[in-house]
């Protein structure tokens, strides 16, 4: 690729937890690319490892998860083998972070302006008072009414939209490069779920900041995000440009996926499944880890484990669908 | 040969409301009055037998409330809730045999128990069979009908997927001959190919046995897949019901128009929205007039001060503006 580097570049993530019986490769050989100002969604099932990229990114892996393997870059710099204490100073400052329930990522007993005046004053040189117009600003950017009288109040007394909100702005208030928002729509309501992804893409398109979406919600990716990344078993097994992927999936598991979303324009006598259910890290079968599942699976996608090709709309399979809309 | 009831459940002017007021002597010494939130506020309907009526609506509408007064769980404040009998062998009438699907089917399975003597549970309580070899016959049609092994009975509910579990749950609602199932939110917590192998089950299930679902649900691409009627609740009170097909194609409350608006779609990737703006207001005080509108953009000056009520049959639609030009 030429040009700029891109502001995260992710190559070969591998993940691993040591436990007793050895150890489980949660992540294996990830490697995803995300440009300024590019939104870039990453979409699986429960277990696919689709947080723990985004944790393994932000630096929050609880042993005995550990990296393994591969390199995670921030404009060019390596972030994955930084001790503890810099890695602290880089979150906030150079990376936010926004998580699925906003109720717990928020301090009950401090008023939001106490959260975000001190988050401010940590990443940023800034007096007291300026901390605090600083703090109202970014209350005003994420869209919440009278900032200068919610600033002084409890997370209890926002509704969830309203903390999702206040959340965002805590991950937007050391202006990060990069922000890491995991399920940041799963516990609202779909009204509120459009503003809140709106607001994520605003915030993408003005500060030029790059957004990696977590989601099971195709729904969301579909709407949201530049580009998608599916993963399946601990490995991206299809990325591309979100039109191409929704429209026309390669792979059989994103067509069998988007197969399976009930429609909204009609009402089929059944719905599309993929039988079975996700492997889990201790019994992942070799070769392609769909294809106990994959109806089109040949004798080598037992044995021989596919590579992500690299197209822009790659894909992980032996037989990948050819193009065309599904169903 | 007695005539069988087309109708399986009435509700007439079902109300729910709880006392959330302060204690007593707090209420004396800051001379604050009584709080009632009204969770179901005078709603009625009719379920067809054999079909499937949804509700839809956004959290603290009140939805799940309805279901567990519908259920037996929750009592009525005022109101009515019938079960016209269905015939039973033999020439006799008898209402019919309710149970309910619960949203977590992590929660809703003893996890002491295994698999089999959760779905024998009820078959003894009721005394359904008798001998030990019958049950265990039954247990082991039960398992397959919903998609389980036999030998499944011998395990525990840990050893399962969400998906699985929910199947369990299935079973044991089955196991009673139920002829009404109320499932509040059973696919909300599973994945997209799971809940999509779960709702084909119960599509597959109503076909066979004939049975009637009241289906609880936020989702409504879910809803659209199942429902043969629908209806949409907001702050406890109907908004719009009427056959799943026409609401759909032709929704004429802007609370349904706002829904169906902002639900975000695979089939229409990076669509450009206006997301509606405004939440849920809280039950407790709710506005006056008509619930909604504050969030209206139809609103009139009638819409503040006077509550409309469901009009017309067939498709009812609560809303001052949209039903006077519907014809």
């Amino acid at each position: 690729m030429s040009g700029a580097p891109p502001l995260l570049a992710v190559d070969h993530l591998e993940v691993v937890f040591d436990t007793r019986h050895g150890p489980l490769r949660a992540l294996d050989h990830v490697s995803l690319e995300i440009s300024a100002g590019e939104i870039l969604g990453v979409v699986g099932e429960s277990g696919a490892g689709k947080s723990l990229t985004g944790t393994a990114i932000i630096g929050l892996l609880d042993p005995p998860g550990r990296i393994a393997g591969g390199e995670i870059r921030l404009n060019g710099q390596r972030i994955d083998n930084l001790p503890p204490e810099a890695m602290r100073k880089l979150r906030g400052k150079r990376i936010g972070a926004i998580f699925q329930d906003p109720l717990t990522s928020l301090h009950p007993m401090l008023t939001i302006g106490e959260q975000l005046i001190e988050t401010i004053r940590t990443h940023l040189p800034l007096d007291a008072a300026a901390a605090r117009a600083r703090a109202i600003d970014l209350l005003t950017e994420v869209g919440i009414p009278a900032p200068e009288v919610r600033i002084d109040h409890h997370p209890h007394q926002f509704s969830g939209g309203m903390r999702q909100r206040v959340v965002i702005a805590l991950a937007l208030a050391g202006e990060p490069d990069l922000i890491v928002a995991d399920e940041p729509t799963t516990a609202l309501d779909v009204s509120i779920q459009a503003q809140i992804t709106t607001l994520l893409k605003r915030i993408c398109r003005e500060r030029g900041a790059a957004v990696m979406l977590v989601t099971h919600d195709m729904g969301v990716i579909a709407e949201t995000a530049d580009r998608v990344a599916v993963m399946y078993a601990g490995r991206i097994i299809e990325t591309g440009p979100v039109e191409a992927v929704t429209r026309a999936p390669r792979h059989p598991y994103t067509r069998g996926l988007m197969a399976s979303i009930p429609s909204m324009r009609v009402r089929e006598a059944s719905l599309h499944q993929i039988d079975g259910a996700m492997p889990r890290l201790t019994a992942i079968p070799p070769g392609c880890a769909f294809n106990p599942r994959c109806l089109g699976a040949s004798a080598r996608c037992r044995v021989e484990k596919p590579m992500l090709e690299a197209l822009p709309h790659a894909v992980a399979c032996w037989h990948p669908v050819a193009g065309g809309p599904h169903g | 040969m007695a005539e069988e009831n087309p109708i399986a459940l009435t509700v007439e002017d079902a109300t729910c409301h709880f006392d959330v007021s302060a204690p007593w002597l707090t209420r004396v010494l800051q001379q604050s009055q009584r709080r009632i939130l009204k969770a179901v506020d005078g709603v009625s309907f009719t379920v067809p037998r054999g079909k499937t009526l949804s509700i839809v609506g956004e959290s603290g509408c009140g939805k799940s409330t309805l279901a567990r007064m519908v259920i037996g769980l929750q009592p009525l404040t005022s109101g009515k809730i019938a079960f016209p009998p269905l015939a039973r062998p033999h020439g006799t009438f008898a209402p019919p045999r309710l149970q309910m699907i619960f949203q977590d089917p992590y929660a809703s399975l003893n996890p002491r128990w295994r698999v089999g003597e959760i779905v024998a549970e009820p078959i003894r309580e009721l005394k359904l069979m008798v001998g030990e070899s019958a049950i265990q016959a039954r247990i082991a049609e039960l398992l397959n009908i919903v998609g389980l092994a036999p030998a499944d009975a011998a395990r525990y509910p840990h050893e399962f997927s969400g998906g699985q579990r929910q199947r369990i749950s299935i079973a044991r609602a089955l196991a009673t001959e139920a002829d009404f199932l109320v499932c509040d939110e059973p696919t909300s917590a599973l994945d997209v190919s799971v809940q999509a192998q779960i709702l084909n089950l119960m599509r597959q299930l109503q076909d066979e046995f004939g049975l009637t679902y009241l289906f609880i649900s936020h989702n409504l691409s879910v809803v659209r897949h199942m429902s043969d009627e629908i209806a949409i609740m907001y702050l406890g009170r109907f908004v719009e019901t009427g056959p799943a097909e026409q609401v759909f194609s032709d929704p004429r409350h802007p609370y349904t128009r706002l829904l169906l608006e902002t639900i975000p779609s695979v089939e229409t990737p990076n669509r450009a929205r206006t997301p509606m703006s405004g939440e849920v207001p809280s039950p407790i005080a709710p506005p006056s007039g008509c619930p909604f509108h504050p969030r209206c953009a139809l609103a009139e000056a009638r819409c503040r001060t006077e509550r409309p009520r469901l009009t017309g049959s067939g498709r009812q639609v609560a809303c001052h503006v949209t039903a006077a030009v519907a014809p």
